[in-house]
C-alpha cells in the first residue's frame, strides 16, 4: 500500500525507478544526479530490481547502451545531469528518432564554464529541440510521479518518445522532503509491459535499425516526429488523470495556482514556481495584489494553447527564466510569447538563479510588484531583466 | 524508379527491412580487389568468418570467388587468412597480376 516517506529528490526518481523495475540501466555520475545511481546500484546490489546496470565510461556511452537496449525491447532508462547531458547530445537526437521510449530523470545543474555544479536550467533547455518530451518537477513528490507517468508516456503506442524528468539540481535532488510513495505492485501494474513493435533481437525476422535515408525519405520520417508530438498532450492528460484516480494526485500539462481571478501571472518551471506560490498567496493577503502562478510541467512539447487560456483574463504576465539563450534572452519567455502572438497584454522576462543562485521569496515578491507598477505605469521597458546579479 | 512511400506508410524511427543492402552495388568503393589463389586455400573459411560485408560466398561447406558486389576491398581476409591465399591488388591492375 502507499506510504508516507521523507526522500530526497535524487532517492524519490531512484526508488521510482525501483518500482519501475527497467531491464537496463546504463549510468555514469555526475554531480548531482550521483546519489540518484548511487541509490539505484545498492537496489541493483541488494537484488531488489531484476535490471541490468551498465556502468559505462561516458554519458555518450549511457545514451548509446539506453538507445541499443530500447531497440533490443527492453525498458531502458538512465539518469544525467548539465555536461553530461551535454555528452549525450548526440544520441539524444538518436533516442527520439528511433522512437525509443526512455525515461531519463534529469537532476537540473549549470552548464560549465566557469564550472558550477548548482541549479539551473541550461541542461534542458539546450536540449529542447532533440525531439525529447520534458516534464518539470517542483518537489520531490512529483519528481517521484512524474518518473512513475513517464513511462506510460513514453511507451504510449501513440507517442513511442523519450521523456526527460526534470528535478532542480540540490534545490530538490539533495533536500529531504516528506512524500507519499505508491504500492509496489500499484506502480507495477499501471505501466504495465513494454510492447515494442520492433527488436533489434528478433532473429528470425531481421530489420534494419538507423538505417541510412536521404534526400527522399529523411523529411518523411521528421514530420513522424513532429506528428507523434502532437499526440503527446492528450497521452499525458489520460495519464494523469489515471494516476489522479490511482494516487489522489492528478496531473496535467499545466498546473495554474490562483489564476482564475489573477491580474499578475508569473509563469514558471520547476521548484521555483512553489516560491511563486508563497509570494502570491502573501501579496494577495497583504498588498492585495491578484497575484497567480502558471507551473509548466510540460515544456515539450510546449503546451501553447492551454498556456494562453490560463493567461487569457490577466493583465500582465512575467516569465520566470532560469537559463539564457545568449542573443535572444529567455527561452521560456520567447516560447510563451510566441504562442500570444497577437495578444496584446504585455509579458517581462525575468532571468533568475543562474548557476544555483538563489531566489528568495522577497526576490518573488519583488518581480511581482514590478510587474504590478509596469502594468500601472505602461512601462514595460526592458522586456527582459536580470533578477539579482551585480552589475 | 518505383513510387516512394509516403510518411504514414513508413514504419516510425528509420527501422525497415533487414539485409536490403544486398539489392544494392557497392563495388564501386572498392580500391583494392582480394585476388585468392585457390591452389593454396585451405578452405578453414577463416575469410567467410571475417568478411564484414558477408562477400564471401560459401557453398557445401567451401568458399568461392568473392562477390564483387559487394567487397570493399576492406583486406580484412587478406591480413587474416593463415596460409596467405589472398591477395590486395589495386583495382584495375587484376590482370597484372
Amino acid at each position: 500500500m502507499a506510504e508516507n516517506v521523507a526522500l530526497t529528490g535524487n532517492d524519490s526518481a531512484a526508488y521510482a525507478l525501483r518500482q519501475i523495475n527497467p531491464d537496463v540501466v546504463a549510468a555514469y555520475p555526475i554531480t548531482p544526479q550521483t546519489e540518484l545511481m548511487h541509490k539505484f546500484a545498492a537496489y541493483v546490489a541488494d537484488g531488489e530490481v531484476d535490471t541490468e546496470l551498465v556502468r559505462v565510461e561516458s554519458e555518450h556511452s549511457a545514451m548509446s547502451a539506453t538507445v541499443a537496449a530500447s531497440l533490443s525491447g527492453a525498458r531502458a532508462c538512465t539518469a544525467t545531469s548539465a555536461n553530461g547531458l551535454a555528452l549525450m547530445w548526440e544520441i539524444l537526437y538518436i533516442a527520439s528518432s528511433t522512437r525509443c521510449p526512455i525515461v531519463m530523470p534529469v537532476v537540473n545543474r549549470a552548464l560549465s564554464a566557469p564550472i558550477n555544479i548548482h541549479c539551473d536550467h541550461s541542461d534542458t533547455m539546450g536540449a529542447r529541440d532533440s525531439g525529447w518530451i520534458q516534464l518539470y518537477s517542483e518537489n520531490c513528490q512529483e519528481a517521484y510521479d512524474n518518473a512513475v507517468q513517464a513511462v506510460r508516456i513514453a511507451e504510449h503506442p501513440d507517442v513511442r518518445l523519450p521523456v526527460m524528468v526534470c528535478l532542480d539540481g540540490f534545490i530538490l535532488s539533495h533536500t529531504l522532503e516528506g512524500l507519499e510513495v505508491n504500492d509496489d505492485q500499484d506502480v507495477k501494474d499501471f505501466i504495465g509491459t513494454l510492447d515494442r513493435p520492433d527488436s533489434l533481437l528478433n532473429v528470425d525476422d531481421p530489420e534494419t535499425f538507423g538505417m541510412f535515408t536521404l534526400q527522399n525519405y529523411y523529411f518523411e520520417f521528421k514530420k513522424q516526429q513532429v506528428d507523434a508530438m502532437e499526440k503527446v498532450p492528450a497521452v499525458i492528460e489520460q495519464v494523469g488523470q489515471e494516476y489522479g484516480e490511482l494516487t489522489g494526485r492528478s496531473y496535467g500539462l499545466l498546473d495554474p495556482y490562483r489564476c482564475e481571478d489573477a491580474d499578475i501571472i508569473l509563469v514558471g518551471l520547476g521548484s521555483t514556481t512553489g516560491t511563486a506560490k508563497q509570494a502570491a498567496d502573501d501579496l494577495r493577503e497583504e498588498e492585495g495584489l491578484k497575484c497567480g502562478v502558471l507551473k509548466l510541467r510540460t515544456f515539450r512539447p510546449f503546451p501553447a494553447e492551454q498556456v494562453c487560456r490560463v493567461l487569457s483574463g490577466a493583465d500582465i504576465t512575467g516569465v520566470l527564466d532560469r537559463a539564457v539563450s545568449f542573443g535572444l534572452g529567455g527561452p521560456l519567455f520567447h516560447e510563451l510569447r510566441s504562442a500570444r502572438y497577437g495578444e496584446t497584454a504585455p509579458m517581462i522576462d525575468f532571468i533568475y538563479g543562474l548557476g544555483g543562485r538563489d531566489l528568495s521569496l522577497d526576490n518573488v515578491k519583488d518581480i511581482f510588484r514590478s510587474l504590478a507598477e509596469a502594468r500601472d505605469s505602461g512601462q514595460t521597458e526592458p522586456t527582459t531583466r536580470f533578477v539579482g546579479v551585480r552589475e | 524508379m518505383s513510387e516512394l512511400l509516403k510518411k504514414d506508410e513508413m514504419k516510425p524511427g528509420g527501422i525497415g527491412q533487414g539485409g536490403s543492402m544486398e539489392r544494392r552495388y557497392t563495388g564501386s568503393w572498392r580500391t583494392f580487389v582480394p585476388i585468392t589463389d585457390f591452389e593454396t586455400c585451405i578452405q578453414c573459411l577463416a575469410c567467410w568468418i571475417v568478411c564484414p560485408d558477408s562477400a564471401i560466398p560459401v557453398e557445401d561447406g567451401e568458399r568461392r570467388e568473392t562477390n564483387m558486389h559487394h567487397c570493399k576491398g576492406c583486406g580484412i581476409c587478406a591480413v587474416e587468412c593463415p596460409v596467405d591465399a589472398i591477395t590486395m591488388v589495386r583495382e584495375g591492375e587484376e590482370d597484372d597480376e
